[in-house]
């Protein structure tokens, strides 16, 4: 290995060595003020060592993992979306009668592992990198085991996505069975000689499967409302951001480098599993009376939408891809993390009354609040928007005229789920919450929703930041 | 320069009005109303006064957008947003004077809402990037909604929802029309642009161009509202405060017909030609249906809804006709419409505010107690049902005139409308300001609700009685419309040669 190769991995590195020192520390004396810091500060390294690779790019590691690009912008996102998280862990933590510095450990390791899959180019990174990923949101699911619904939100992540794992495994396997290569570029070059054989196309089957049941695409998305109402809210916030950016990357690269677009079968499943998404994600939204619940299969509906640039293929829907998961993490980051924000050791703020009248007793919040709903409804001036736009585009510009047509009649429909938050906030009797938020929150709150309107209003310097990006493959 | 400033004022008035809340509660009608004038003024002193010759811009401003995708900020206005833009911000000052005493609560937050409609609006009137355009197009709703919501009346929460829904359906088909006339048109040229001017050019098969042409009708006929996309009207105009009607019925279904004018029918000539027929007939349908439903409602404030289906629907008679004398006519109609339906809101909602009901069947004799009002609703009644001397009529002759030379038929079933309005105008003034006076007697206008409702009066008879004025403003941008419009050949003659007295 060259020192570039190691360079390459420094922030996956700085990452991992942050989680073995506060271990290290955790088992000498707890302090969470301390650990928030350091975890915070980890976060920064990793950032600081991704920034300084920058002009290396693109660099192999061994051929398991591809520093590059697109690996680039979305360990950008991980590292980011990871630092917010645990910025909006501490306060919400701060609150719980529960121990509190482990919760960092595991949002570490977890990053360490999306940040894996954002640059694996062979199975067993990508491998690594899930289970790395998921073993930590099962525990950080049920972290507040006084709740009986935190562990049950635990329990069925962990049952399902050990299905999911083995699933994923069963698929590499069939595909390594016939190919006799792991690499994702080997196998494209495996599958060129002619049509797939049915054991590479069931593989193939079960890996979508089992990413399917990552993105919560439907029908593999059981799992997400009962996560997303169960764990707790920062919890929900890193799996809406960061777990989703991570398998979006490792999706998006495997299906884009390891030659199945080819196989038209494998669009046709994409394309289903988007389209059912969009519907029953933004069906099923408007059926919740509970914010947590309803923005889980909003998140349904937009990873059907994600899709479109994944099928799209290109440099123009790898862009969009990639600034729509941004536009996503930031958003949810802001939507769970005013959830967080208003949460006690009771239980979240996660009832649609809870947020009734907010708009009246604490404007910023509401503000916060509604920027973010409106950015999922992918309305003007905020980060949504452009995303939208660039989905559309690329959908368009490829032709995908199923997809693009149920985007627009879903976006619709889920519109009523929005608003619906949107005016309950705005409703005139008193509002029921009226515990303050922590100082420390309300900055972080108010970073979000600027950089949302920076990304909606003058998103030219992130669209060129990510094209160059992008080139570099 | 200037172009880009009048859409920003009314967006930092707003943020200061919201603000001055805190130092009094009539600070943020001050400041808004500051914005608005100094906006206005901006809008007539500095820009040169006299157009210039077809195809020009009185004032232009360029900004890179997004230069990656090929989105630049590209403001310009010509005649025919000059007089849009001077509707918007003289109805925006009427917003504001006629919710001086109606909203007590929440005042900032009204106004800011309030201008950031208006300035969404002024946006759309002046946008020439088409991403820009969807931008602000988008943008004004969300404040509409939130005054819908928030200050309306009792059925507020579904109206501003149905509102919200259907104009944001017919944007999202606009969008994907839009950006696919981006891709065909940098297939054919190698150039990514969202401006207007380049894709002017862009060449459609003919099924492609209908397609896309229905993307956009999408859009601008849920505002216009052509019929059977204008289920939203009536309860959204209902239920708004008066304020937030007044903006509705004056300038969102303006910013309909002004995107059929400016981009629906010069981009998609071949197709829109093909699709004038049927628009000239829901155009047809929709002043008759507008006309019936009005004469059958007893709320008073959805009577005035309906009228502005049948109103509107001239404006889309005429855009469909394309002719230059059709085209005059629209933006007429767009003038004319603005003052004498939202007078008539003004004057609904004054009567609600002292009666506290729009229950026509409560309202009797009220000439007895308000006789200043009961004329001024006269008047504009009279104006609103066509009746000579007033800008409605000057605009619904020329658009009859204009849509004669393309259908005989349609025109004469149109003309029909003018009989309906004259039924509903005048059995709405006779049912509520005539016959035995009832018990209540609400006070009278007061001296700002009068000068309210003088300030409207003056420009209605003034286009009504000189309507050359705005004709020769807005001339060169109807010629260039016409040398695409739908029908040009039939409707060579123009206002010059057949000047209208």
């Amino acid at each position: 290995m060259t020192k570039t190769q190691v360079a390459a991995l420094l922030p996956m590195i700085s990452l991992g060595g942050s989680a073995v020192l506060m271990l290290l520390l955790i088992s000498v004396k707890r302090m969470h003020g301390l650990i928030t810091a350091l975890t915070i500060s980890g976060f920064c390294a990793a950032l600081f060592m991704l920034f300084s690779i920058r002009p290396f790019l693109p660099i192999d590691v061994t051929g398991l993992i591809v520093m590059d690009g697109p690996a680039f912008i979305y360990t950008a996102i991980i590292l980011g979306s990871g630092l917010v998280a645990s910025a909006i862990g501490y306060g919400y933590l701060e609150r719980q009668n529960e121990h509190k510095e482990e919760f960092y450990l595991l949002l570490l390791l977890a990053s360490t592992g999306a940040s894996v899959l954002s640059a694996a180019s062979h199975f067993t990174s990508f491998f690594l990198g899930i289970e790395l990923l998921s073993v930590s949101i099962y525990t950080m699911s049920a972290y507040i085991t006084a709740r009986p619904r935190s562990v049950e939100a635990g329990a069925k992540y962990l049952i399902l996505a050990g299905m999911s794992s083995a699933f994923l495994l069963f698929g590499m396997a069939s595909l390594y069975g016939e190919t006799g290569v792991m690499g994702f570029a080997d196998i494209a070059e495996a599958l060129r000689g002619g049509p797939a054989s049915p054991t590479i196309l069931a593989g193939l089957v079960m890996i979508v499967v089992s990413v399917g049941f990552k993105l919560a695409l439907v029908p593999f998305h059981l799992w997400a409302a009962d996560v997303y109402e169960g764990a707790p809210a920062p919890a929900v916030a890193f799996i809406a951001s960061v777990s989703k950016a991570g398998a979006f990357a490792v999706v998006f690269r495997f299906y884009s480098t390891a030659g199945f677009h080819s196989i038209e079968d494998v669009g046709v499943i994409f394309t289903s599993l988007a389209v059912a998404s969009m519907f029953a994600g933004s069906l099923l939204a408007l059926l919740q009376e509970n914010v947590k619940r309803l923005l889980a299969y909003s998140s349904i509906a937009h990873m059907g939408y994600l899709l479109i640039s994944l099928i799209a293929r290109g440099d123009g829907a790898a862009r969009a891809g990639a600034i729509y998961i941004a536009a996503y993490a930031v958003t949810s980051l802001g939507a769970f993390g005013v959830i967080a924000s208003l949460s006690t050791e009771r239980g979240d703020a996660d009832r649609l009354g809870d947020f009734r009248g907010i708009a009246w007793s604490r404007p910023w919040t509401a503000a916060v609040f509604g920027a973010m709903m409106l950015s999922l409804a992918g309305l003007p001036l905020t980060a949504g928007f452009i995303g939208k736009f660039l989905i559309v585009a690329s959908g368009v510009g490829k032709g995908l005229w199923t997809m693009v047509m149920s985007l627009v009649i879903t976006s619709v429909i889920s519109l009523f789920a929005y608003l619906r938050v949107v005016m309950e906030m705005f409703r005139t009797e008193e509002a029921s919450f009226v515990n303050g938020i922590a100082p420390l929150d309300s900055y972080l709150l108010g970073i979000l929703m600027l950089g949302l309107f920076m990304m909606g209003v003058y998103p030219a310097p992130i669209i060129s930041a990510v094209d160059s990006l992008i080139a570099l493959k | 320069m200037l172009v880009i400033f009048l859409v920003f004022i009314p967006m930092i008035g707003g943020l200061i009005a919201w603000a001055a809340e805190r130092v009094g509660p009539s600070w943020p009608r001050r400041v808004a109303l500051f914005a608005l004038v100094l906006d206005l003024i901006i809008t007539i002193a500095v820009l040169p006064p006299i157009p210039p010759s077809r195809g020009g811009w009185l004032a232009e401003f360029r900004a890179d957008w997004i230069p990656a995708i090929g989105a630049t900020i590209h403001l310009a206005i010509d005649g025919m947003s000059l007089l849009l833009v001077i509707l918007t911000l003289f109805l925006g000052m009427i917003s504001v004077l006629c919710s001086w005493t109606e909203i007590r609560g929440r005042v900032g937050f009204f106004h800011f809402n309030l201008l950031w409609t208006l300035s969404g609006i002024i946006g759309v009137f002046t946008a020439l990037d088409m991403l820009v355009f969807y931008f602000f197009w988008e943008l004004m709703l969300i404040p509409m909604y939130l005054l819908i919501n928030i200050w309306g009346h009792e059925n507020r929460v579904y109206a501003s929802y149905k509102f919200f829904i259907f104009t944001q359906a017919g944007g999202l088909l606009m969008l994907v029309a839009m950006l696919a006339l981006y891709f065909i048109h940098r297939e054919q040229t190698g150039a990514a642009t969202f401006g207007y001017a380049d894709l002017l050019g862009t060449r459609l098969s003919s099924e492609m161009g209908m397609l896309l042409m229905l993307g956009f009708f999408a859009a601008f006929g849920v505002k216009i509202p052509a019929l059977f996309l204008h289920t939203w009207l009536p309860d959204a105009h209902t239920e708004a405060p008066t304020a937030g009607s007044v903006i509705l019925a004056g300038l969102l279904l303006k910013t309909g017909a002004y995107g059929l004018l400016r981009f629906l029918i010069p981009l998609f000539t071949d197709a829109a030609e093909a699709f004038a027929p049927v628009g000239m007939s829901i155009g047809t349908a929709g002043i008759l249906y507008g006309a019936v439903l009005a004469f059958s409602q007893k709320d008073l404030k959805r009577l005035v809804a309906y009228t502005s289906i049948s109103h509107m629907g001239f404006v889309l008679l005429g855009a469909f006709a394309g002719n230059e004398l059709s085209l005059q006519g629209c933006i007429m109609q767009m003038l004319g419409h603005g003052l004498s339906t939202g007078a008539l809101f003004i004057i609904v909602g004054v009567i609600q505010e002292r009666m506290h009901t729009r229950d026509m069947e409560r309202m009797s004799g009220l000439w007895q107690a308000m006789p200043r009002m009961g004329g001024f609703a006269l008047f504009f009644g009279l104006a609103s049902l066509g009746l000579p001397g007033m800008a409605n009529f000057v605009a619904e002759f020329l658009v009859l005139i204009g849509s004669f030379r393309i259908s005989v038929p349609l025109t004469v079933i149109a003309s029909l409308g003018l009989i309906a309005s004259a039924v509903y105008s005048l059995w709405m003034v006779q049912r509520v300001f005539h016959g035995s006076p009832s018990d209540a007697a609400p006070p009278d206008l007061s001296f700002r609700e009068t000068i309210v409702l003088l300030a409207m009066m003056l420009p209605t008879l003034w286009l009504g009685l000189f309507p050359q004025t705005a004709l020769t403003v807005s001339s060169p941008s109807i010629e260039t419309i016409a040398a695409h419009g739908t029908n040009d050949r039939a409707g060579s003659m123009g206002i010059e040669e057949g000047r209208m007295r």
